[in-house]
């Protein structure tokens, strides 16, 4: 149904049911990612407004622990890299490689998720809950949100693992892989803001007398 | 023009895809994952140096801004994909640092 005339950029990428010649779902999940963008830009600009204004400790500096949440990113990161192997062996039509390599993600995924749970249950037992402080309500709501972007893409994914059981992932049908891995992009790049502006730029040491 | 593209991919071994550009085949995604996982080292190893502690927060958002762009256009595709999903995104990003602009200024937050 190609009836407009299309832009260049465009010519390779015709799909033949949508007007515009792109999937419909592939343009709805661009666009709720930049709608993600703007709720993620609040949170973290809520966290650096608040992360200083404690007037009781913890403070960041007493808690976080930088090698641990490296190794986090780290995980983060490769379960990015298996995605787009899970995606790749599907487009080629090695379907059980792809399935192997959507396992991979759906494991790192749980183990950065576990690693968070862990990071919250060392920071309550310091003394930082969520209503113990500013520092403590902005952080945790941030990385809560995160953690629970993380947590549903897991799900997304291990459904992804059943439907490839049941057939119904095929080459031909790689761009459900390929939607779901744009999600799991997206939590990762999330990431790469937090772990830079949460936990490796130095807050400024509490005010005297505060 | 579209066949042409189709034609290139194919005789580069990558497989032609229905609705998009080429996409990278597995040892560059793995070269990409090599490059973001030395970034992320080296962003470690920049926080316990003490002689860049100066200049810290602009080297950090300097390789955070790296890893970032790394992840979108090699990993999400953008770089090989319609530029339409591009424009999608670029707006909701320009969206999201307005927004953190305008939160911190409003609250002076760097005075």
């Amino acid at each position: 149904m190609a009836t407009l005339a299309q832009p260049a950029e465009h010519a390779a990428t015709d799909h033949a049911d949508t007007s515009t010649g792109l999937p419909n779902a592939k343009l709805a999940i661009w666009l709720f990612l930049a709608s993600d963008c703007l709720l993620f830009g609040a949170l973290i600009s809520t966290y650096v407004l608040y992360r200083n204004a404690s007037a009781v400790g913890p403070f960041p500096s007493d808690v976080f622990d930088i090698p641990y949440t490296s190794v986090s990113s780290f995980v983060l990161l490769a379960s990015s890299l298996t995605m787009v192997l899970a995606l790749a062996a599907l487009q080629r039509g090695d379907v059980a490689r792809s399935r192997v390599w959507l396992l991979a993600t759906a494991m790192l995924g749980m183990t950065f998720v576990g690693g968070q749970v862990y990071e919250f249950t060392v920071f309550v037992e310091e003394g930082l809950s969520l209503s113990t402080n500013m520092f403590g309500t902005s952080f945790y709501v941030l990385t809560g949100f995160h953690g629970a972007h993380v947590t549903v893409g897991v799900i997304m994914l291990l459904t992804l693992v059943a439907l490839s059981f049941g057939g119904r992932i095929t080459p031909e049908r790689s761009e459900t892989v390929e939607l779901v891995g744009l999600y799991w992009h997206f939590v990762d790049i999330v990431w790469i803001a937090i772990f830079t502006i949460v936990y490796l730029i130095p807050t400024n040491p509490p005010a005297a007398g505060a | 023009m579209a066949d042409t593209r189709i034609e290139e991919q194919e005789a580069a071994g990558h497989p032609a895809r229905p609705h998009g550009g080429r996409h990278p085949s597995p040892k560059e995604y793995i070269r990409i994952a090599v490059i973001l996982a030395a970034i992320t080292a080296a962003e470690v190893v920049v926080y316990y140096v003490e002689g860049v502690q100066e200049f810290l927060v602009p080297i950090l958002f300097l390789f955070s801004a790296l890893k970032f762009a790394l992840v979108v256009l090699w990993f999400m595709h953008l770089k090989f994909d319609s530029k339409t999903y591009a424009r999608f995104f670029v707006l909701g990003l320009a969206g999201a640092l307005t927004l953190y602009l305008v939160v911190l200024l409003t609250f002076r937050v760097w005075s």
